[in-house]
Protein backbone atom coordinates (compact mmCIF):
# COMPACT_ATOMS: atom_id res chain seq x y z
CA UNK A 1 0.00 0.00 0.00
CA UNK A 2 3.01 2.37 1.10
CA UNK A 3 4.02 1.32 -2.65
CA UNK A 4 1.42 2.93 -4.15
CA UNK A 5 0.71 6.06 -2.25
CA UNK A 6 4.15 6.37 -3.03
CA UNK A 7 3.74 6.61 -6.84
CA UNK A 8 0.92 8.45 -7.25
CA UNK A 9 0.76 10.68 -3.88
CA UNK A 10 -2.18 13.09 -5.75
CA UNK A 11 -4.88 10.60 -6.96
CA UNK A 12 -6.98 9.91 -4.15
CA UNK A 13 -9.87 7.73 -6.30
CA UNK A 14 -7.86 4.72 -7.67
CA UNK A 15 -8.65 4.95 -11.38
CA UNK A 16 -10.47 1.66 -12.87
CA UNK A 17 -7.86 1.44 -16.05
CA UNK A 18 -7.88 -0.26 -19.34
CA UNK A 19 -6.09 -3.40 -20.28
CA UNK A 20 -2.65 -1.37 -19.49
CA UNK A 21 -3.41 -1.19 -16.28
CA UNK A 22 -4.14 -4.49 -15.69
CA UNK A 23 -1.25 -5.45 -17.18
CA UNK A 24 0.86 -3.17 -15.10
CA UNK A 25 -0.68 -3.80 -11.83
CA UNK A 26 -0.09 -7.84 -12.56
CA UNK A 27 3.36 -7.72 -13.68
CA UNK A 28 4.35 -4.92 -10.71
CA UNK A 29 6.10 -7.39 -8.79
CA UNK A 30 4.02 -6.08 -6.21
CA UNK A 31 0.36 -7.39 -4.87
CA UNK A 32 -1.66 -7.69 -8.21
CA UNK A 33 -4.97 -6.62 -6.92
CA UNK A 34 -3.82 -3.09 -5.67
CA UNK A 35 -6.86 -0.53 -3.57
CA UNK A 36 -8.68 -4.13 -3.16
CA UNK A 37 -9.23 -5.59 0.39
CA UNK A 38 -7.51 -9.31 0.90
CA UNK A 39 -11.22 -10.32 1.80
CA UNK A 40 -13.01 -8.84 -1.07
CA UNK A 41 -10.35 -10.63 -3.43
CA UNK A 42 -10.04 -13.62 -1.97
CA UNK A 43 -14.36 -13.77 -2.09
CA UNK A 44 -14.34 -13.10 -5.33
CA UNK A 45 -11.70 -15.62 -5.86
CA UNK A 46 -14.23 -17.90 -4.16
CA UNK A 47 -17.21 -16.61 -6.53
CA UNK A 48 -14.74 -17.89 -9.82
CA UNK A 49 -14.23 -21.24 -8.21
CA UNK A 50 -18.02 -21.54 -6.69
CA UNK A 51 -18.75 -20.31 -10.70
CA UNK A 52 -17.03 -23.50 -12.65
CA UNK A 53 -19.00 -25.85 -10.41
CA UNK A 54 -22.05 -24.49 -11.26
CA UNK A 55 -21.26 -24.58 -14.76
CA UNK A 56 -20.24 -27.76 -14.61
CA UNK A 57 -23.16 -28.54 -13.23
CA UNK A 58 -25.43 -26.81 -16.01
CA UNK A 59 -22.77 -28.10 -18.54
CA UNK A 60 -24.03 -31.75 -17.56
CA UNK A 61 -27.31 -30.86 -17.41
CA UNK A 62 -27.26 -29.76 -21.10
CA UNK A 63 -25.02 -32.73 -22.16
CA UNK A 64 -27.40 -34.82 -20.48
CA UNK A 65 -30.41 -33.21 -22.17
CA UNK A 66 -28.77 -33.45 -25.52
CA UNK A 67 -27.83 -36.56 -26.03
CA UNK A 68 -31.41 -38.11 -24.45
CA UNK A 69 -33.59 -40.04 -27.16
CA UNK A 70 -36.68 -39.87 -24.74
CA UNK A 71 -38.10 -36.45 -24.67
CA UNK A 72 -37.50 -33.94 -21.64
CA UNK A 73 -40.61 -33.16 -19.47
CA UNK A 74 -41.76 -29.73 -19.80
CA UNK A 75 -40.43 -27.54 -16.94
CA UNK A 76 -43.65 -25.29 -17.98
CA UNK A 77 -46.20 -28.00 -16.95
CA UNK A 78 -44.07 -29.89 -14.00
CA UNK A 79 -43.28 -26.68 -11.95
CA UNK A 80 -47.07 -25.41 -12.47
CA UNK A 81 -48.90 -24.78 -9.65
CA UNK A 82 -52.75 -25.32 -9.34
CA UNK A 83 -54.78 -21.91 -7.65
CA UNK A 84 -58.75 -22.60 -7.88
CA UNK A 85 -58.66 -24.66 -10.58
CA UNK A 86 -56.25 -22.88 -12.96
CA UNK A 87 -53.60 -24.14 -13.81
CA UNK A 88 -50.54 -21.37 -13.38
CA UNK A 89 -47.34 -22.42 -15.19
CA UNK A 90 -44.20 -21.99 -13.34
CA UNK A 91 -45.69 -19.91 -10.76
CA UNK A 92 -43.48 -20.77 -7.82
CA UNK A 93 -40.62 -20.52 -9.62
CA UNK A 94 -41.26 -17.02 -10.60
CA UNK A 95 -42.00 -15.69 -7.27
CA UNK A 96 -38.90 -17.59 -5.83
CA UNK A 97 -37.23 -15.35 -8.51
CA UNK A 98 -38.42 -11.95 -7.10
CA UNK A 99 -37.93 -13.21 -3.94
CA UNK A 100 -34.22 -13.35 -4.90
CA UNK A 101 -34.31 -10.23 -6.54
CA UNK A 102 -35.64 -8.13 -3.63
CA UNK A 103 -33.43 -10.21 -1.05
CA UNK A 104 -30.42 -9.01 -3.37
CA UNK A 105 -32.07 -5.28 -3.86
CA UNK A 106 -32.09 -4.79 0.08
CA UNK A 107 -28.26 -6.68 0.39
CA UNK A 108 -27.35 -3.85 -1.90
CA UNK A 109 -28.67 -1.43 0.04
CA UNK A 110 -27.28 -3.03 3.18
CA UNK A 111 -23.62 -2.55 2.04
CA UNK A 112 -24.29 1.19 1.36
CA UNK A 113 -25.70 1.71 4.84
CA UNK A 114 -22.61 -0.19 5.98
CA UNK A 115 -20.08 2.10 4.42
CA UNK A 116 -22.02 5.21 5.66
CA UNK A 117 -21.57 3.73 9.43
CA UNK A 118 -25.58 3.63 9.66
CA UNK A 119 -25.36 0.59 11.63
CA UNK A 120 -28.81 0.08 12.59
CA UNK A 121 -30.57 0.52 8.94
CA UNK A 122 -27.70 -1.94 7.76
CA UNK A 123 -28.49 -4.77 10.21
CA UNK A 124 -32.38 -4.13 9.45
CA UNK A 125 -31.63 -4.77 5.88
CA UNK A 126 -29.73 -8.07 6.11
CA UNK A 127 -32.35 -9.23 8.51
CA UNK A 128 -34.37 -8.51 5.48
CA UNK A 129 -32.57 -10.00 3.24
CA UNK A 130 -32.13 -13.71 5.31
CA UNK A 131 -35.78 -13.90 6.08
CA UNK A 132 -35.97 -13.43 2.07
CA UNK A 133 -33.56 -16.06 2.05
CA UNK A 134 -35.48 -18.24 4.15
CA UNK A 135 -38.82 -17.89 2.55
CA UNK A 136 -37.26 -18.59 -0.81
CA UNK A 137 -35.73 -21.94 0.82
CA UNK A 138 -39.40 -22.42 2.37
CA UNK A 139 -40.75 -22.64 -1.02
CA UNK A 140 -37.93 -24.63 -2.63
CA UNK A 141 -38.37 -27.76 0.02
CA UNK A 142 -42.30 -27.20 -1.02
CA UNK A 143 -41.60 -27.25 -4.37
CA UNK A 144 -38.94 -30.46 -3.47
CA UNK A 145 -42.22 -32.11 -1.89
CA UNK A 146 -44.78 -31.80 -4.00
CA UNK A 147 -42.41 -33.32 -6.74
CA UNK A 148 -41.48 -35.88 -5.00
CA UNK A 149 -45.16 -36.72 -4.23
CA UNK A 150 -46.18 -36.72 -7.91
CA UNK A 151 -42.92 -39.61 -8.26
CA UNK A 152 -40.43 -38.02 -9.19
CA UNK A 153 -36.73 -39.51 -8.05
CA UNK A 154 -32.91 -38.96 -9.39
CA UNK A 155 -33.38 -42.11 -10.78
CA UNK A 156 -36.95 -41.88 -12.76
CA UNK A 157 -39.51 -39.84 -13.38
CA UNK A 158 -43.20 -39.93 -14.51
CA UNK A 159 -43.38 -37.23 -17.41
CA UNK A 160 -40.40 -38.23 -19.42
CA UNK A 161 -36.54 -38.19 -19.39
CA UNK A 162 -35.12 -39.40 -15.99
CA UNK A 163 -32.34 -37.90 -16.05
CA UNK A 164 -34.79 -34.93 -15.09
CA UNK A 165 -35.35 -35.76 -11.75
CA UNK A 166 -31.13 -36.44 -11.31
CA UNK A 167 -30.54 -32.94 -12.61
CA UNK A 168 -33.09 -31.25 -10.79
CA UNK A 169 -32.34 -32.38 -7.08
CA UNK A 170 -28.59 -32.05 -7.59
CA UNK A 171 -28.95 -27.99 -9.14
CA UNK A 172 -31.61 -26.67 -7.21
CA UNK A 173 -30.31 -28.54 -4.32
CA UNK A 174 -26.95 -27.52 -4.05
CA UNK A 175 -28.13 -23.44 -5.18
CA UNK A 176 -30.70 -24.51 -1.98
CA UNK A 177 -27.17 -25.32 -0.09
CA UNK A 178 -26.06 -22.19 -1.20
CA UNK A 179 -28.67 -19.91 0.12
CA UNK A 180 -29.25 -22.33 3.37
CA UNK A 181 -25.59 -20.98 4.13
CA UNK A 182 -25.94 -17.13 2.83
CA UNK A 183 -29.29 -16.74 5.15
CA UNK A 184 -26.77 -18.53 8.31
CA UNK A 185 -23.45 -16.23 7.72
CA UNK A 186 -26.46 -13.21 7.29
CA UNK A 187 -27.87 -13.54 10.59
CA UNK A 188 -24.38 -13.93 12.09
CA UNK A 189 -22.87 -11.11 9.84
CA UNK A 190 -26.35 -8.92 11.11
CA UNK A 191 -26.19 -9.77 14.69
CA UNK A 192 -22.51 -8.15 14.77
CA UNK A 193 -23.34 -5.18 13.24
CA UNK A 194 -26.70 -4.93 15.04
CA UNK A 195 -24.16 -4.70 18.23
CA UNK A 196 -21.62 -2.36 16.69
CA UNK A 197 -18.65 -5.07 16.72
CA UNK A 198 -17.46 -3.46 13.84
CA UNK A 199 -17.04 0.12 15.19
CA UNK A 200 -15.85 -1.16 18.72
CA UNK A 201 -13.43 -3.44 16.87
CA UNK A 202 -14.08 -6.27 18.96
CA UNK A 203 -12.56 -9.37 18.06
CA UNK A 204 -14.59 -12.64 16.06
CA UNK A 205 -15.02 -15.46 18.04
CA UNK A 206 -13.28 -17.19 15.13
CA UNK A 207 -10.68 -15.08 13.66
CA UNK A 208 -9.96 -13.64 17.11
CA UNK A 209 -9.08 -10.51 15.24
CA UNK A 210 -11.30 -6.81 14.32
CA UNK A 211 -13.50 -6.80 11.92
CA UNK A 212 -15.25 -3.80 9.72
CA UNK A 213 -17.88 -3.03 7.46
CA UNK A 214 -16.17 -4.37 4.29
CA UNK A 215 -17.22 -7.67 5.87
CA UNK A 216 -20.56 -6.57 4.76
CA UNK A 217 -19.57 -5.72 1.03
CA UNK A 218 -18.20 -9.39 1.24
CA UNK A 219 -21.36 -10.93 2.35
CA UNK A 220 -23.21 -8.86 0.25
CA UNK A 221 -20.92 -10.34 -2.68
CA UNK A 222 -21.80 -13.89 -1.95
CA UNK A 223 -25.23 -13.15 -1.40
CA UNK A 224 -25.70 -11.49 -5.06
CA UNK A 225 -23.60 -14.54 -6.32
CA UNK A 226 -26.20 -16.80 -5.13
CA UNK A 227 -28.74 -14.49 -7.03
CA UNK A 228 -26.51 -14.64 -10.07
CA UNK A 229 -26.41 -18.58 -10.14
CA UNK A 230 -30.47 -18.15 -9.82
CA UNK A 231 -30.77 -16.00 -13.08
CA UNK A 232 -28.94 -19.37 -15.08
CA UNK A 233 -30.47 -21.78 -13.12
CA UNK A 234 -34.10 -20.20 -14.21
CA UNK A 235 -32.60 -19.37 -17.78
CA UNK A 236 -31.68 -22.83 -18.59
CA UNK A 237 -33.45 -25.44 -16.54
CA UNK A 238 -37.42 -23.75 -15.93
CA UNK A 239 -37.44 -21.68 -19.12
CA UNK A 240 -35.95 -23.30 -21.83
CA UNK B 1 -5.28 -3.84 10.33
CA UNK B 2 -5.98 0.35 10.80
CA UNK B 3 -4.02 0.54 7.36
CA UNK B 4 -6.60 -1.06 5.57
CA UNK B 5 -9.51 0.11 7.90
CA UNK B 6 -8.50 3.64 6.86
CA UNK B 7 -7.87 2.48 3.45
CA UNK B 8 -11.32 1.33 2.98
CA UNK B 9 -12.58 4.48 4.21
CA UNK B 10 -10.68 6.23 1.09
CA UNK B 11 -11.63 3.99 -1.74
CA UNK B 12 -15.13 2.06 -0.62
CA UNK B 13 -18.20 1.56 -2.49
CA UNK B 14 -20.01 4.61 -2.08
CA UNK B 15 -22.95 5.41 -4.46
CA UNK B 16 -26.39 7.02 -4.30
CA UNK B 17 -29.16 4.57 -3.46
CA UNK B 18 -30.93 5.25 -6.17
CA UNK B 19 -29.29 3.54 -8.21
CA UNK B 20 -29.99 0.41 -6.15
CA UNK B 21 -33.64 1.23 -6.79
CA UNK B 22 -33.00 1.71 -10.38
CA UNK B 23 -31.19 -1.82 -11.02
CA UNK B 24 -33.85 -3.45 -8.35
CA UNK B 25 -36.95 -2.17 -10.74
CA UNK B 26 -34.61 -2.92 -14.09
CA UNK B 27 -34.23 -7.00 -12.66
CA UNK B 28 -38.44 -7.04 -11.36
CA UNK B 29 -39.00 -6.25 -15.57
CA UNK B 30 -36.61 -8.48 -17.06
CA UNK B 31 -37.49 -10.99 -14.69
CA UNK B 32 -40.97 -10.50 -15.78
CA UNK B 33 -39.81 -10.24 -19.34
CA UNK B 34 -38.22 -13.87 -19.02
CA UNK B 35 -41.27 -14.88 -17.51
CA UNK B 36 -43.51 -13.91 -20.13
CA UNK B 37 -41.09 -15.82 -22.67
CA UNK B 38 -42.82 -18.70 -21.05
CA UNK B 39 -46.36 -17.66 -20.32
CA UNK B 40 -46.79 -16.27 -23.92
CA UNK B 41 -45.36 -19.63 -25.41
CA UNK B 42 -42.88 -18.24 -27.71
CA UNK B 43 -40.96 -21.53 -29.02
CA UNK B 44 -37.50 -22.48 -31.02
CA UNK B 45 -35.27 -20.16 -31.45
CA UNK B 46 -37.14 -17.12 -30.63
CA UNK B 47 -37.61 -18.65 -27.28
CA UNK B 48 -34.06 -19.02 -26.76
CA UNK B 49 -32.93 -15.93 -28.10
CA UNK B 50 -35.33 -13.92 -25.90
CA UNK B 51 -34.13 -16.07 -22.76
CA UNK B 52 -30.82 -15.98 -23.27
CA UNK B 53 -30.98 -11.97 -23.73
CA UNK B 54 -33.05 -11.69 -20.64
CA UNK B 55 -30.44 -13.35 -18.26
CA UNK B 56 -27.35 -11.74 -19.92
CA UNK B 57 -29.20 -8.06 -19.34
CA UNK B 58 -29.95 -9.50 -15.83
CA UNK B 59 -26.65 -11.10 -14.87
CA UNK B 60 -25.07 -8.33 -16.30
CA UNK B 61 -26.54 -5.99 -14.02
CA UNK B 62 -25.92 -7.94 -10.73
CA UNK B 63 -22.70 -8.11 -11.59
CA UNK B 64 -22.18 -4.39 -12.62
CA UNK B 65 -23.72 -2.61 -10.10
CA UNK B 66 -24.54 -5.20 -7.15
CA UNK B 67 -21.45 -6.94 -7.27
CA UNK B 68 -19.84 -3.11 -7.98
CA UNK B 69 -17.63 -4.67 -10.73
CA UNK B 70 -18.03 -1.89 -12.77
CA UNK B 71 -15.87 0.56 -10.55
CA UNK B 72 -13.53 -2.08 -9.83
CA UNK B 73 -9.79 -2.08 -11.16
CA UNK B 74 -9.27 -4.10 -14.33
CA UNK B 75 -6.12 -5.90 -12.46
CA UNK B 76 -9.23 -7.97 -10.93
CA UNK B 77 -11.99 -7.61 -13.82
CA UNK B 78 -9.80 -9.39 -16.40
CA UNK B 79 -8.61 -12.04 -13.64
CA UNK B 80 -12.20 -12.72 -13.26
CA UNK B 81 -14.09 -12.46 -16.40
CA UNK B 82 -11.01 -14.16 -18.42
CA UNK B 83 -11.75 -17.82 -17.12
CA UNK B 84 -15.25 -17.67 -17.79
CA UNK B 85 -13.51 -17.93 -21.27
CA UNK B 86 -12.93 -21.83 -19.92
CA UNK B 87 -16.26 -22.42 -19.72
CA UNK B 88 -16.97 -21.38 -23.00
CA UNK B 89 -14.77 -23.60 -24.31
CA UNK B 90 -16.12 -26.47 -22.29
CA UNK B 91 -19.73 -25.38 -23.43
CA UNK B 92 -18.59 -26.08 -27.02
CA UNK B 93 -16.62 -29.31 -26.56
CA UNK B 94 -19.45 -31.01 -24.49
CA UNK B 95 -21.69 -29.75 -27.52
CA UNK B 96 -19.71 -31.86 -29.61
CA UNK B 97 -19.50 -34.83 -27.26
CA UNK B 98 -23.69 -34.85 -26.17
CA UNK B 99 -24.36 -34.78 -30.45
CA UNK B 100 -21.88 -37.69 -30.80
CA UNK B 101 -23.73 -39.43 -27.95
CA UNK B 102 -27.35 -38.82 -29.42
CA UNK B 103 -26.28 -39.89 -33.18
CA UNK B 104 -24.76 -43.48 -31.77
CA UNK B 105 -27.98 -43.69 -29.40
CA UNK B 106 -29.90 -43.11 -32.60
CA UNK B 107 -28.36 -45.40 -34.64
CA UNK B 108 -27.55 -48.68 -31.93
CA UNK B 109 -30.67 -48.46 -29.98
CA UNK B 110 -34.20 -49.00 -30.86
CA UNK B 111 -35.83 -48.67 -28.06
CA UNK B 112 -35.24 -45.28 -25.64
CA UNK B 113 -32.58 -44.39 -24.09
Amino acid sequence: MSQTASTKPTESPPKIGGIESAVKDWSSDQRAFKDIPWGKAMMWLFLLSDTFIFSIFLISYMTVRMSTKVAWPNPSEVFALEIGGTQFPLLLIAIMTFILISSSGTMAMAVKFGYNKDRKTTAILMFVTALFGLSFVGMQAFEWTKLIHEGVRPWANPFGAPQFGSIFFMITGFHGFHVSIGVIFLFIVARKVWRGDYDTGKKGFFTSRPGNYEHVEMMGLYWHFVDLVWVFIFAFFYLW
Amino acid sequence: MEQSQQHSQEHSQEHPISIYFWIWGLLFVLSAFSYMVDILGFESYTRWTLILLFMMAKAGLIVAIFMHMAWEKAAIVYALLLPIVFVLIFVCLMVLEANNTHLSREIFFSSPL
